[in-house]
């Protein structure tokens, strides 16, 4: 077994064999998957409390203010819809409908805590030492934890990987926005309704947030500077925020905030400026959610110590392929490793790869590539793959076939709803056999269309292969099967009749 | 699957040894079936195997054209070989009907292996002579023998632009139309006659066919519906707000339902017309070669006449053949557009029509039992059928396992009225009798072949199931007449084949193509309450066909995170992969019983068409949080008997 590739053991006889510093997705699959291996491992995990004062439990971003709340106030906002469409089925639905923040949030908020107690358990159950401190590095070997009420402890391991993560990120120039202003950390733990919100950002989690919050009936805005989701697909992005527009989102292009300003009764003065017009516009709000990206958790790490090197701009950890940092038997996974996705799926397989690398005889590095992912706003957006965008970089536009379509689907009939955004685009070489290069999947359940098709792309699925694919009747996902029209014949590629 | 009567499909004329082509020796031409000439097996799966190199593939295509432009080109074209004495009787025969034929003796090209292997793939003939007549392909010796006497090789060398049509379809539903408007695409003449014979209750309906009318797209909406129920159960606990009382309108549903369907059958019609198609709303009926019979609504007879035919008429729902049945009981044909609530119902059956049914109307809030005389769903994996029926049982539905009804007596009428059913045990002498408001049959369906004058040309059906048996590129015993959809026998009875098989028919008579259906790992879905969706073999019959030791089954129950919140059922939704352990662990079935099984299921199927094995499986990264990424996370295998239960997070 390849127990260490350190060359030196500079604290003698190291307490664990593997110390993780967060408690998130990645760190917890390569602690569980460690100890697994017969390893003696811990977990250090300390949430910081945001600005405003939030804290939750172990399972880092994703469970507790990331992807599961999200995708469960989601839910919450689709049934708002299916109410809507129920009476076009028959269902006689009494008038008002009326939605109750506070119910929603503690139903959410206990399946977290739920979560947060099955991780403390699934660490117990695999032998995992947790402790709750905030970490910082001593040496290569060594770090100092101290605990809520400031008692310090050492722990020293062989290796170490550093799965903290990231937070939202502030605007550090606009006043009032650290005392006035929430991220989503917050947002997901408010036990009242946030009322009439300005979303400041265009990431994918600015348009989440901003669509459900809409779709829960709330009055919405959403202010950019530039692009909507920047990196993916911009036809596709472009169609998201035209969907969420149609549902009522109100969208604030090419303007950035100067000043968040509390009145007397409480709401939030903004103050931006218009880039196009250069003027200056003002507007009141309940709650401004700051949405603008976030920063890696390294700061307080005291990473110098063990040597320890970052992207000076990103403030990333630098990473190898094998995960490796500049200091051998030092790692990053996750979200706060340079260049990698910030998705729980990777950072959890990167983290089992890694501790089987380390104590299993393993020797399968991450694929990094073709990772998919979908954006849970009112219309979902699935994608795996190449933009557009990027497959004409790449391939060169003569090289590239487009094939896509408009589509309609079956439950949006009787319901009345409009599916001008509905649509789907495979990317492919133009060569036959046509590899496909990217999918990107705009409607409803984006997410589990997209899943198998991700799997096809893994195997090197051939536009002629996804065609001889039978389709299920009536799905959106048959549309995939069907998509005759070549974005180069300038055919019509809205599909009619069945 | 059957096969034409004459002559015998190739694959039944295997040589006992190899036996190089062009040299074959004359042994076996005292054969009554013809001339054999085959090659060593070998021989054929390089020459066919997919990995030829670019250039290979391109010289087939050009070889392919130059083949499929002699037989256009030709009133007679005969592929021969010049020492095989049936080759000198069919050349003798239409020299003495005064008949000048094109001959192509491959034995004396360069490339007449090639040129029999292409012919193979194009006819699914292998054997010589190969005879083409106005572009029908004839068959061998015998078959052109059988029709000069028939009389049907006169007709078809009077043919040419004499026929009325390129293609007549008949049965205006997925199949056919996809079929027709390719052919009319590619610039033939087509007409599509489509008649609906109103069901014993007299419900009837327009153009396209069971799918649209009767079928995936009703069912759909109406389980639509009843999902909606269930989200309106739901949305309550993620904090909406409303009166408690939530009560359900049948008319209001099948009318919107219904409104759709008209669209539909509109839009059909409209991109009939567009196309070009002759589109004929009249009962069609085979009168004589290449002539059929349409009769309309008010009894008014035209005949037309077409080179080829297509048949595509589908199936309708069985009957019990019990006393009160057809007066009583309603079947899918009726259900989708019953003017009135169904009330209490029993449905009779355990295909998916009937658990889909019951299901919908379970979900709408009505009292529903289900008559099973074996199994659920037969032909599915019976593990996740009973998963399906126990999910239905936990809902509200109730089971009847091991019954038969034996007779329905109306006790009142009414919209709905009241019905008993009395029905016996398939086990013993018990009988049963129960009051329901609507009975619904779902027991099965019948091909729709039996009163179009098949028989007047010789088509060949099942006698016993009335299904038309085909070759691989559809065609049936008679050269010209084509059937696609659910009448084949032996094939998939899914809107999305049908529509496959049709357009690569059209394709393939019209277009020079080549490609065939592919029937093999098609994905389908059931729309029960918890959808149900598979792709490749069930694990019966993966045990049947690799042996149990030879496979490995991964498995585990999943939690929907939308069913968390709402407080839905944890150990339900289950998946379950069969992998080959000798084929590096392929994948060769796919299950999954969730919420959007279909959705699911559709990218899986096209993944395992690329060849998906399980370790590309758990190379790939889930998306968070869906159903499908259970897929990428499959460790618990079935022989190792580990628990699968989601303990939950409590």
């Amino acid at each position: 077994m390849r127990l260490s590739r350190a060359p030196e053991c500079t604290a003698g006889r190291q307490d664990y064999n593997l110390l993780v510093i967060g408690g998130g997705s990645g760190g917890l699959a390569c602690a569980k998957e460690a100890a697994q291996l017969g390893k003696k491992v811990a977990v250090v995990d300390y949430v910081e409390p945001s600005p405003r004062g939030t804290r939750w439990g172990l399972g880092g971003t994703c469970v507790n203010v990331g992807c599961i709340p999200k995708k469960l106030i989601h839910q919450a906002a689709l049934l708002g819809g299916m109410i809507r469409d129920a009476p076009h089925y028959g269902w006689d639905v009494a008038q008002p409908v009326l939605h109750d923040w506070r119910k929603m949030a503690e139903a959410v908020q206990n399946y977290v805590k739920s979560l947060n107690w099955g991780h403390r358990v699934q660490l117990q159950d695999r032998k995992v030492k947790y402790f709750n401190i905030k970490a910082s590095f001593v040496n290569e070997h060594t770090i100092c934890g101290v605990t809520k009420g400031g008692k310090e402890t050492l722990l020293s391991a062989e290796h170490i990987v550093i799965a903290t993560g990231g937070r939202p990120r502030y605007p550090t120039h606009i006043e009032g926005a650290l005392e006035y202003g929430i991220t989503s950390d917050d947002i997901f733990w408010l036990k009242e309704s946030p009322g009439k919100t300005l979303v400041v950002g265009a990431s994918y989690v600015a348009l989440e947030c901003a669509g459900f919050l809409t779709g829960l009936g709330l009055d919405t805005t959403v202010m950019m500077r530039s692009i909507p989701l920047r990196g993916f697909d911009q036809q596709m992005s472009s169609l998201v925020t035209a969907y969420m527009a149609s549902q009522g989102t109100r969208f604030l292009k090419h303007c950035t905030p100067s000043r968040v300003q509390k009145l007397p009764d409480g709401q939030l003065q903004v103050t931006w400026e218009d880039l196009t017009s250069g003027k200056e516009n003002m507007g009141t709000f309940s709650t401004v959610l700051w949405a603008i990206g976030r920063i890696p958790e390294t700061r307080s790490l005291n990473l110098e110590n063990a040597g320890i090197n970052t992207n000076p701009n990103s403030q990333k950890i630098l990473v190898d392929a094998q995960e490796a940092t500049s200091v051998p038997h030092i790692y990053a996974i996750g979200d706060v490793a340079e260049g990698r996705p910030e998705l729980t799926p990777t950072a959890i397989m990167a983290g089992k790869l890694l501790a089987r690398r380390l104590y299993g005889q393993s020797l399968d590095v991450m694929d990094y590539s073709n990772v998919p992912t979908t954006v849970f706003t009112p219309l979902e957006y699935g994608c795996v793959g190449l933009s557009e965008e990027e497959a004409m970089a790449r391939h060169g536009e003569e090289h590239v076939e487009v094939y896509h379509a408009y589509y309609k689907p079956l439950e949006f009939t009787v319901a009345e709803r409009d599916a001008s955004q509905c649509y789907i685009k495979m990317v492919c070489l133009r060569k036959p056999p046509q590899l496909v290069l990217g999918l990107h999947f705009l409607g409803p359940n984006a997410g589990e269309v997209t899943q198998g098709f991700a799997l096809g792309i893994k195997c090197g699925a051939s536009y002629e292969q996804v065609m001889r694919t039978v389709g299920i009747h009536p799905t959106c996902a048959e549309e995939v099967a069907k998509l005759r029209i070549s974005k180069r014949s300038g055919l019509d590629p809205t599909v009619t009749g069945c | 699957m059957a096969q034409p009567p004459l002559p015998p499909p190739p694959r039944a004329q295997t040589s006992p040894g190899p036996v190089k082509v062009g040299t074959a020796p004359n042994r076996r031409l005292g054969s009554v079936r013809g001339v054999l000439v085959s090659s060593p097996p070998g021989r054929r799966a390089r020459l066919s195997s997919p990995g030829t190199g670019r250039s290979s593939s391109e010289a087939r295509e050009e070889l392919r054209r130059r083949l499929l432009g002699l037989i256009e080109g030709n009133r007679v074209m005969i592929f021969s070989k010049s020492y095989c004495p049936h080759c000198t009787r069919v050349k003798e025969l239409f020299s003495s009907l005064g008949v000048q034929c094109n001959i192509l003796e491959l034995d004396q090209v360069d490339d007449g292996a090639n040129v029999q292997e292409m012919l193979s793939e194009i006819t699914n003939q292998r054997t010589v002579p190969n005879i083409f007549v106005n572009k029908v392909h004839m068959g061998g010796c015998d078959r052109t023998f059988q029709a000069h006497q028939s009389g049907l090789l006169q007709k078809l060398l009077q043919e040419d632009s004499t026929y009325d049509y390129d293609l007549i379809v008949i049965g205006g539903g997925s199949g056919g139309l996809a079929c027709a408007q390719e052919a009319a695409i590619l610039g033939k003449k087509v007409m599509v006659l489509d008649f609906v014979v109103p069901s014993p209750q007299g419900t009837s309906w327009g153009l396209g066919g069971t799918c649209v009318n009767v079928g995936c797209v009703p069912k759909k909406l109406m389980h639509q519906a009843a999902l909606l129920g269930q989200a309106l159960n739901d949305s309550r606990k993620f904090g909406w707000e409303y009166g408690q009382q939530v009560k359900h309108n049948w008319e209001t549903m099948t009318e919107a339902i219904q409104n759709h369907i008209s669209s539909l059958n509109w839009g059909h019609k409209l991109s009939l017309r567009e196309k070009s198609v002759d589109y004929v709303n009249s009962y069609g009926e085979f009168v004589e070669h290449h002539r059929i019979k349409a009769t309309n609504r008010k009894g008014q007879e035209t005949s037309y006449t077409a080179a080829k035919f297509v048949i595509a008429t589908g199936e309708r729902p069985r009957y019990l053949g019990i006393q009160g049945d057809k007066e009583y009981c309603i079947t899918s044909d009726d259900l989708f557009s019953l003017p009135y609530c169904p009330g209490k119902t029993l449905v009779v059956g355990a295909s998916y029509v009937a658990l889909e049914c019951a299901g919908v109307l379970t979900g709408l809030g009505l009292d529903v039992t289900v008559m099973v005389r074996s199994v659920l769903l037969r032909g599915f994996d019976q593990e996740m059928a009973e998963r399906v029926g126990s999910y239905m049982e936990q809902h509200g539905v109730k089971f009847l396992r091991k019954f038969i009804p034996v007779m329905v007596q109306q006790l009142e009428k009414g919209s709905p009225g009241k019905l008993k059913v009395v029905a016996k045990s398939t086990e013993g002498p018990e009988t049963i009798e129960g009051v329901y408001n609507t009975v619904l049959l779902a027991i099965g369906r019948d091909s729709c072949t039996r009163k179009m004058g098949l028989d007047k040309i010789g088509v060949k059906i099942n006698k016993k199931t009335g299904k038309i048996p085909v070759n691989d590129v559809e065609q049936t015993n008679v050269p010209y007449v084509y059937a696609v959809g659910d009448i084949l026998e032996g094939k998939l009875e899914l809107t999305p084949v049908a529509i496959q098989a049709g357009k690569l028919l059209a394709r393939r008579l019209f277009g020079g193509r080549l490609e065939k259906c592919d029937y093999i790992n098609v994905p389908t879905t059931v729309f029960t309450p918890l959808e149900y969706g598979c792709c490749g073999l069930s694990e019966e019959k993966a045990i049947e066909v690799y042996k149990k030791e030879n496979l490995e089954v991964y498995h585990t129950f999943f939690w929907p995170l939308e069913w968390t919140v709402a407080g839905r059922d944890n150990n339900t939704c289950y998946a379950k992969i069969i992998c080959n352990k000798f084929d590096n662990y392929r994948v060769i079935g796919f299950h999954v019983l969730g919420p959007n099984a279909g959705e699911v299921t559709q990218g899986f199927a096209a993944a395992m068409k690329c060849g998906l094995t399980k370790q590309l499986l758990d190379d790939t990264i889930g998306i968070h949080p869906t159903c499908g990424e259970v897929f990428t996370t499959l460790e618990i295998t079935k022989s190792s008997g580990l628990d699968i239960t989601q303990k939950g997070c409590g």
